[in-house]
């Protein structure tokens, strides 16, 4: 699933990512990230932190959109590949009895987890400005994702009118495409990278080559911290990692109140 | 061919360019360059619908802000009707590219005030090749100044020829800056066909009263 792995993954995918920087604009105005070098330290540092927990999320929301049957002891295991196959099938495309449908047990499990998913990552969330940018961006995620590859699936997510936390989103949004738990890891990773990095080139003026070239450097480090990520899959919501950086959640808050601001967060 | 063989298309006279079916208020972008009187145009059209529109503004600057209050300190509006959206300066992106919190703006102000008529979208100050997604809008109004130079008609791009209505603002300027009225209004009609164009000093007219009756007749033409 190569292609739709890419599609999802590049920033051209319409899910609003372009209007924020994830505290790169912060830094940048704070004079912590001025030169490449403290661009790839603070790159590093958001990985380990929040792109290790997103990741994880994802990884987990993943999980509990593809196989909710293993997300409570009592259901029947023969019901996870129905899942899978269920959610990468967009909705009307199969006719009733060729595939099996999702059971309202293995649905119940999965929303249930979703949302002690979507709690767990709030509380995790120590800035309440973070709090509102991850919930934009996954409510604009669902808004596409839902267009573009069509499913029963997103029906398990919980129904907030000020959307649900972007990773949680993405890992759902991942299985309806078909891809792996590793996969919506890796997303989380990288797109947090890549955007911050990308807001590095607009507000700083660096080299684009030099930016692509620190990226090319970091790929390794961003691929080890998807696949930690992903061992959390089907994991208690309340278990994955919860590493933050107050510094981060700090900055957040002030960014949110300056009167000219170029990015959303 | 026998009469009840004929086969007909469902809508023959529809447009193949027209806007997404959406429901809810009728959406008009207001795209051009920088400084040239877009949230001015936004502001007249205020004053004009007050009292008979239930009115809608999405503001997309690339400084967050600076649109928005300013319609908000001109008193033109209830600052409860206008949103801000952030673009992290791609200011074409976030009408084009990838329109999801210009959507989201309006999806908001129309939970929040109830069904509205009319949605403004004013793009942050961009070049002329910046344009609005028609999933985002209805119609776009593309609004340069006189004061940028006779030449810009004639130079073209997405804005000044396909934009539904194209707006050259500041003509009480022309003689200050040698620019020749009749040379972009030729070079308009080369560039646009038959589609309109309407010279405007919004700093005489407080209520752009032309372009207000553009919109009131697409409005009419919608119901
Ligand atoms: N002389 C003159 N000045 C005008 C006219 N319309 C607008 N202006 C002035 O032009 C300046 C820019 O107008 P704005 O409405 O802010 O332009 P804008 O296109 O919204 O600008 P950005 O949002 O920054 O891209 C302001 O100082 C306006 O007062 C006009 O018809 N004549
Ligand atoms: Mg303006």
């Amino acid at each position: 699933m190569t292609s739709a792995l890419l599609l999802l993954a590049d920033g051209r995918f319409p899910a609003g990512g372009h209007a924020h920087s994830s505290g790169l604009e912060a830094a940048v105005a704070a004079g912590r990230v001025s030169s490449l070098s403290t661009l790839e330290s603070f790159l590093l540092g958001r990985l380990y932190t929040t792109g290790l927990v997103t990741a994880a999320f994802a990884a987990a929301s993943h999980h509990a959109a593809a196989h909710p049957a293993t997300s409570t002891a009592a259901a029947h295991p023969a019901a996870q590949g129905a899942a899978a196959a269920h959610l990468a099938t967009p909705s009307g495309a199969v006719e009733g009895g060729s595939v099996p449908r999702l059971g309202d047990m293995e649905c119940a499990a999965g929303s249930e987890v979703l949302l002690q998913l979507d709690e767990e990552l709030e509380a995790r969330m120590a800035s309440p400005a973070t709090r509102v940018a991850s919930r934009k961006q996954g409510a604009a995620l669902l808004r596409a994702a839902k267009m573009v590859w069509p499913g029963d699936g997103y029906g398990l997510l919980p129904q907030r009118r000020d959307g649900v936390h972007h990773a949680v989103v993405l890992g759902v949004t991942a299985a309806a495409a078909g891809l792996s738990c590793a996969e919506a890891a890796l997303i989380a990773c990288y797109s947090q990278v890549t955007g911050q990095a990308s807001a590095a080139l607009r507000l700083l003026g660096f080299s684009p080559y030099d930016i692509q070239r620190l990226l090319a450097q970091l790929a390794g480090q961003c691929d080890a911290v998807a696949m930690a990520a992903t061992a959390h899959a089907g994991k208690d919501p309340a278990e994955l990692p919860m590493f933050s950086s107050p510094l981060a959640d700090i900055s957040a808050e002030l960014h949110a109140t300056w009167e000219v601001r170029l990015f959303a967060s | 061919m026998h009469p009840e063989t004929v086969h007909t298309h469902p809508d023959p006279n529809v447009d193949p360019h027209s806007a997404l079916h959406h429901h809810g208020a009728f959406r008009v972008g207001i795209g051009g360059p920088v400084g040239s009187g877009k949230t001015a145009l936004v502001a007249a059209l205020c004053r004009a619908f007050a009292g008979e529109l239930r009115l809608g503004v999405v503001t997309n600057d690339i400084y967050t802000t600076e649109d928005a209050d300013f319609l908000k300190r001109a008193g033109v509006l209830d600052p409860q009707r206008i949103r801000a959206v952030e673009t992290g300066c791609c200011p074409h992106t976030a009408i084009r590219d990838d329109i999801s919190a210009n959507l989201a703006a309006i999806e908001e102000l129309e939970e929040e005030l109830g069904q509205l008529d009319l949605v403004l979208v004013e793009s942050g100050g961009d070049n002329l090749t910046a344009t609005f997604s028609r999933g985002l809008v209805d119609r776009q109004i593309f609004v340069v100044d006189v004061a940028g130079g006779d030449k810009v008609p004639r130079k073209g791009g997405p804005g000044v020829t396909a934009a539904d209505l194209l707006v050259i603002n500041k003509t009480d300027l022309a003689p200050m800056v040698g620019a020749d009225l009749s040379v972009m209004e030729r070079d308009a009609r080369a560039r646009r066909g038959d589609l309109p164009t309407i010279f405007l000093s919004i700093a005489q007219d407080r209520q752009a009263v032309k372009v207000a009756d553009w919109i009131r007749a697409l409005l009419a033409h919608e119901h």
